[in-house]
């Protein structure tokens, strides 16, 4: 019997993949984020109200997963910027290949910003890394305040928080307090934003948070940053 | 709930390796998984069986180290394994501690029979 040492990732394959589509983010100064939540914490209004805040010169695109259907990309093409609609037949999480099939026909000459709605789960999109600048994570107000803890694995992961349905507060039994120190709990270093996409509120903060992301990838290229449109 | 494919994976890269040593048979994986990594063990290695039941794998056994999750403080440096989500240092008291080790799947070793 002989041992024979590996070192290997097991999503090797998903990993080289990731790496293409970051190398070609790099290339094309694309800033891809990926928004992870448990089916129903809001990711689709929240990017519908995302998208018909950006002006019409903004250069960004929408990849959205779900298992079934083309609800979303049909609410989201709305807005008049280029939506593709990933349907995975039952596969409970995007992977890179799904990613770099859906982007062969755009132009990432013409992009900023590339947002991907993950399938609605907090387990399996952790562990595909799909070659995005971060993830972010969604909780809302009717959900627990524990889901940090019992998934910790995405909030570990992700270096944004939203907070999301906010304007719910007063009638769901939701601690926000507990839910952040929660979240902080698992990642200290966390931002949170809380959000409604109902009333607006904190809207502001999040286009704010993701301009900044965007420009902080163009300054890591010795780019100028883009101007608010 | 996606650990059947994370076991087919790991099958890909068997099949991979049993191809550099002709006429042998791997008997055996060995991987490390984090804690944080998002997979569930019991429901890997029930996969993994499945998959190598009445296969070619077979026989094939699966070895899984669990690795803790560990933080390193910046102020300190002190490196301390994390329990209860407790992400304060132990030694300074510092909170804002990063994470360092608990995000691994990977294959470390095969056992390869001539």
């Amino acid at each position: 019997m002989n041992r024979v040492e590996v070192e290997k990732k097991v999503l090797n394959e998903n990993q080289v993949l990731a790496e293409q589509l970051r190398q070609r983010y790099r290339d094309h100064q694309v800033c891809c984020v990926n928004l992870i939540s448990a089916p129903g914490s809001g990711k689709t209004l929240l990017l519908e109200r995302t998208l018909e805040r950006m002006g019409p010169t903004e250069r960004v695109a929408v990849l959205t997963g779900d298992l079934q259907t083309e609800n979303d990309a049909k609410r989201l093409a709305r807005f008049g910027f280029p939506v593709k609609q990933i349907i995975t037949g039952g596969t409970c999480h995007l992977d890179a290949k799904m990613i770099g099939k859906h982007l062969q026909d755009w132009d990432l000459n013409n992009l900023d910003l590339l947002i991907v709605e993950n399938v609605g789960n907090l387990v399996c999109p952790s562990s595909y890394d799909l070659g995005e600048d971060c993830k972010i994570v969604l909780l809302s107000t009717t959900e627990g305040e524990d889901k940090p803890l019992k998934y910790p694995s995405i909030f570990a992961k992700s270096e944004l928080m939203l907070l999301t349905k906010i304007d719910l507060l007063p009638y769901v039994p939701f601690d926000a307090e507990l839910a952040r120190e929660n979240a902080r709990r698992v990642h200290p270093q966390i931002r949170i934003i809380d959000v409604s996409s109902t009333t607006g509120e904190g809207l502001d903060r999040w286009m704010d948070w993701l301009q900044q992301r965007r420009n902080s990838k163009f300054a890591d290229a010795g780019l100028p940053a883009r101007a608010e449109n | 709930m996606h650990e059947l494919g994370i076991a087919a994976s790991i099958l890909e890269c068997v099949q991979t390796e049993a191809s550099r040593h002709p006429g042998a048979h791997i008997s055996k994986v060995g991987i490390k998984v984090g804690e944080l990594s998002g997979v569930d063990a019991d429901a890997l290695q029930f996969g993994f069986e499945c998959l190598v039941k009445d296969s070619d794998f077979e026989p094939l056994a699966l070895d899984i180290e669990l690795l803790p999750r560990v933080q390193r403080c910046p102020q300190c440096g002190c490196e301390f394994r994390m329990t209860d989500f407790d992400p304060q240092c132990p030694n300074c008291g510092e909170f804002s501690t990063q994470c360092i080790s608990g995000e691994q799947l990977d294959i470390v070793f095969m056992e390869v029979e001539e």
